[in-house]
């Protein structure tokens, strides 16, 4: 609105002398009985461009009526089901309901604005304090009620009043221990280390297909394969921490960071579960043999023990040692000797303790 | 109509004989609405909220939030057969299987985006016209606990339908909360019933996305409103308009009408989107899984600077304690909680600094135009700058393919960027502002240019200039100025009390930095104000 003026239009025609009769011939008409009045601030519309404008608001009107009908025949005459039949459906109601909400909105916006007067009142404020009198009125109640009530004087009232509350404040917080488990060590150990049902070691098994990995066949430099733990292929929990990626490498690629005892005719398993905030580090890039978790991009050098080249990580990702069990087949030798997956407070440096143990050992 | 009909007197006179509405009514049926196109911006978060409590409703009448698992067995062919939760086989279901579901769900989806985009514009909108000001703290401050309750809302809803992206945005949050030090492992087991992801959080998201965090929005909310009603709307400077005073519009019937008309405008734009633009198709991504991710996963769009700055982190972590433990992953930590904290901090207390910065304990309703409180401006602009860095290297990835740009130089120039860019458009801001307020003091003391030229008897030739508008004139001289604390010393060379000590001394500084009008507009150019037409132009250089 940019006519916000307050003042009132002057008048062009001369005041009126005191005691003459009007310049019109209303003296002896009587006055319509509510000719709108122009309150302070109030500029009345155009009657004539106002009934225009009805005209537009009656068209728009009359769309949205037709546009809901048409959402309403829409629903009967479109079915879900496949992709198309969807869409289709979904495009018949969305497009009705569209138009009906917009061409409403828009009969409403033109009546408020070429119908409705153009208002620039006024309203006053008040300051939002209240008066002294009745602050000091106030203060005079509150006192004279704490004094009634007793509480100021009767110590031993307060006291264990403030003793009983406090339990009960506590008790919602005590309700929520059974939520879950205590976390216990289960950060630190994954299925690869349980034993299976038939007391063999725990096969590799591939994702999606869910086969079994025979070091002989598995020949792929170049690629990475999702593997989970045999037993547990679609337990969530398990799955969450014990995930793998396998690769392929020729002996002279392998460096000092990979642990060469934990691999098998140049099949290394890491981790795939990136060590910063866990998600899985599934983008490989064979050239550079980078491991790239597409979250926040921390990168590890498969061929190098896993070891963090760039991003937020900062741990590599900890090896599973694995082998061949009598049928060909890859099985986990152990656990990870690390915990997988993100940093928690009870971790701590879990690789310097290893490689201490390893030294013992 | 002379007289209201029956049935509005009837039900009327009803209601005031029990209640007395009649004076509350007198009161407040032409309760003035000042006019301006930024005041609108809240209304489009309110009308979003409304939105999304209708199309939430709906969707919950179908939407299991169990993670048992079933076979899918809908409608969508290419999952069919297929191992999921029921969670997930549910959403399917409202997408496939139940006509207008799909839409709901889009409009739900897109609802959920202008909520808290329509609360953010509203926020900058607030804080750059120091509209947060006495009497509105109390307001300002429910406003900064909506915007970080929805964001929580957000996420909780983002995690419901169990789909592989969603999973991944919870793996993150799994991610953030381990690394809370001493009670993160205990926070996440409790939260999650157990190992990650266990079979409890979709329902527990449920309730919290559902009913706790929208009972408590929606009580906030009344309270926003009822606030703002009370302590009247804040209006522009402009003719007439004074401290004491609202110039506007009144509630009914316009202002009425106008919210009305502005509620369907933006439920018919979200229907616009939910048609004809898709968003979160579940049904590509498939079941959640650990072991899964797809590349170019991407958040919404308001926890993009979560994600950036989780990205520009350096690889730091501590261990307190060697190998038995106190292990700070600060490369989680950090990024995680600083910048969301900083900021929501930040914006909860500039009130109140200000008020401390420069002493000024006074109401105000009429609010500023940005320029005329630079360093104000210039600190929302460097703070924007700071989410906007943070919010853009969220996106890295995309911006790294689509552009050809190395992954790695764009981390490495965010992580620049992000200090060095709020520094930088601190110091634009600041100039710009000042350059605006120039051009103002110009405009009030020597007028506009008129487009006529003249030739003066000397052969000179000269532009005239003509004074502004009137409401223009008194929008620009709408500016106040910025009280600067009692600093100087007396006679004897001594500071006033609360400048003697350190705190006080930069108090000082600050306020005079912050107060001090440095383009004051020229005052006493009586003749410049003679309506146009007069006759008498001022003659300008």
């Amino acid at each position: 609105m940019t006519d916000n003026t307050i003042d009132q239009p002057e008048d062009r025609v001369p005041k009126r002398v005191i005691g003459t009769p009007p310049p019109s011939e209303a003296i002896l008409k009587e006055e319509p009985a509510h000719k709108p009045e122009a309150l302070l601030g109030v500029k009345l519309q155009d009657p004539e461009s106002a009934r225009k404008a009805e005209r537009v608001v009656a068209l728009l009107f009359a769309i949205a009526f037709l546009a809901g009908v048409g959402f309403i025949a829409s629903y009967v005459i479109f079915q879900v089901g496949t992709l198309e039949k969807t869409s289709a459906s979904n495009f018949a109601l969305g497009g009705t309901l569209t138009l009906a909400l917009l061409a409403l909105a828009a009969g409403i916006t033109t009546w408020v604005r070429r119908i409705m007067p153009k208002y620039s009142m006024i309203q006053e404020r008040h300051p939002m304090a209240s008066d002294s009198e009745t602050r000091e009125s106030v203060k005079e109640t509150f006192l004279a009620g704490a004094n009634e009530s007793g509480f100021v004087k009767y110590k031993l009232l307060r006291r264990t009043l403030l003793l009983a509350a406090a339990p009960l404040g506590l008790a919602p917080i005590v309700l929520l221990r059974d939520l879950g488990p205590l976390p216990g060590t289960k950060l630190r150990h994954t299925v690869w280390g349980e034993p299976t049902k038939n007391g063999k070691p725990r096969r590799l098994i591939t994702e999606g297909t869910g086969q079994p990995i025979r070091a002989a066949d598995f020949n792929s430099p170049g690629g990475i394969l999702s593997v989970v733990p045999e037993g547990h292929e679609h337990d969530l929990n398990a799955l969450a921490k014990a995930t793998l990626i396998l690769l392929k490498f020729r002996p002279e690629e392998l460096k000092s960071g990979t642990n060469l005892n934990w691999t098998h005719d140049g099949i290394v398993a890491y981790s795939k579960i990136c060590t910063h905030v866990g998600c899985p580090a599934a983008l490989y890039e064979q050239t550079t043999h980078h491991i790239l978790c597409p979250c926040h991009q921390s990168t590890f050098d498969a061929a190098d023990g896993a070891k963090v080249v760039f991003g937020p990580a900062a741990r590599p990702l900890p090896q599973l040692p694995i082998g061949i069990d009598e049928e060909g087949y890859l099985v986990a030798k152990a656990d990870f000797n690390v915990p997988v997956g993100p940093s928690f407070w009870e971790r701590g440096d879990a690789e310097k303790e290893a490689r201490e143990k390893a030294e013992k050992a | 109509m002379d007289t209201p009909p029956k049935a509005i007197a009837g039900v009327s006179t009803f209601v005031d004989d029990r209640l007395g509405a009649g004076s509350f009514l007198k009161r407040n049926l032409r309760k003035m609405f000042p006019d301006h196109w930024s005041f609108l911006l809240g209304e489009i978060a309110l009308y979003s909220f409304v939105i999304l409590l209708l199309t939430g409703t709906f969707l919950t009448f179908w939407f299991r939030p169990t993670m048992g698992e079933v076979m899918y067995n809908g409608a969508y062919e290419p999952l069919k057969g297929v191992m999921m939760s029921e969670a997930y086989a549910s959403a399917l279901n409202i997408s496939f299987d139940v006509r207008g579901g799909l839409l709901i769900r889009q409009i739900h989806h897109w609802a959920a985006l202008l909520f808290i985009a329509g609360m953010v514009v509203h926020m900058l909108r607030v804080f750059f016209t120091g509209a947060y000001r006495k009497p509105r703290e109390l307001n300002w401050l429910i406003g900064i606990l909506l915007l970080s309750l929805a964001l929580f809302e957000g996420l909780t809803g983002y995690s419901l339908p169990d789909d592989l992206l969603s999973g991944a945005g919870l793996r993150i949050t799994q991610g953030v909360i381990l690394s809370i030090p001493l009670i993160g492992t205990y926070i996440q087991f409790f939260l999650f019933g157990g190992e990650y992801p266990g079979e409890d959080i979709i329902s527990r998201f449920f309730t919290l996305h559902i009913l706790l965090i929208p009972g408590i929005l929606l009580a906030l909310i009344t309270a926003h409103m009822i606030l703002m009603w009370v302590q009247k709307h804040t209006q522009m400077p402009g003719k007439g308009r004074t401290e004491r005073n609202v110039v506007g519009a009144p509630f009914y019937p316009a202002f009425m009408a106008k919210a009305g008309a502005y509620f369907l405008f933006t439920f018919g734009v979200l229907a616009l989107l939910g048609t004809f633009a898709q968003i979160n198709p579940i049904w590509l991504f498939g079941p959640y899984t650990p072991a899964d991710i797809s590349a170019g996963s991407q958040p919404d769009w308001y926890m993009g600077f979560l994600e950036g700055s989780l990205r520009l982190m350096p690889a730091w972590e501590i261990n307190l304690f060697g190998t038995s433990g106190g292990t700070i992953p600060l490369s989680v930590l950090i990024p995680a909680l600083l910048p969301l904290g900083l900021i929501m901090t930040g914006l909860a207390l500039y009130p109140f600094l200000e008020q401390w910065v420069t002493g000024d304990r006074r109401e105000h309703h009429i609010v500023d135009r940005p320029r005329n409180n630079p360093h104000r401006t210039s600190i929302g602009i460097s703070a924007m700058t700071f989410y906007g860095v943070l919010w853009l290297l969220g996106a890295n990835d995309e911006i790294s393919a689509n552009f050809h740009i190395g992954l790695y130089e764009t981390t490495i120039f965010g992580r620049v960027a992000v200090f060095l860019g709020p520094a930088i458009a601190y110091f634009v801001t600041y100039r710009i502002c000042l350059g605006l307020q120039r051009k103002d003091a110009e405009i009030v003391s020597h007028g506009v240019e008129s487009g006529v030229i003249k030739r003066m008897p000397n052969g000179e030739y000269i532009e005239v200039h003509t004074p502004p508008a009137d409401d223009i004139l008194a929008h620009m001289r709408g500016k106040k100025e910025i009280p600067v604390i009692e600093s100087a010393a007396d006679r004897e060379g001594i500071p006033p009390k609360g400048a003697r000590s350190l705190i006080g001394r930069l108090r000082a500084k600050m306020s005079k930095a912050y107060g001090t009008d440095r383009v004051p507009l020229e005052e006493g150019h009586g003749e410049e104000h003679v309506a146009v037409g007069a006759g008498e132009h001022k003659e300008g250089h």
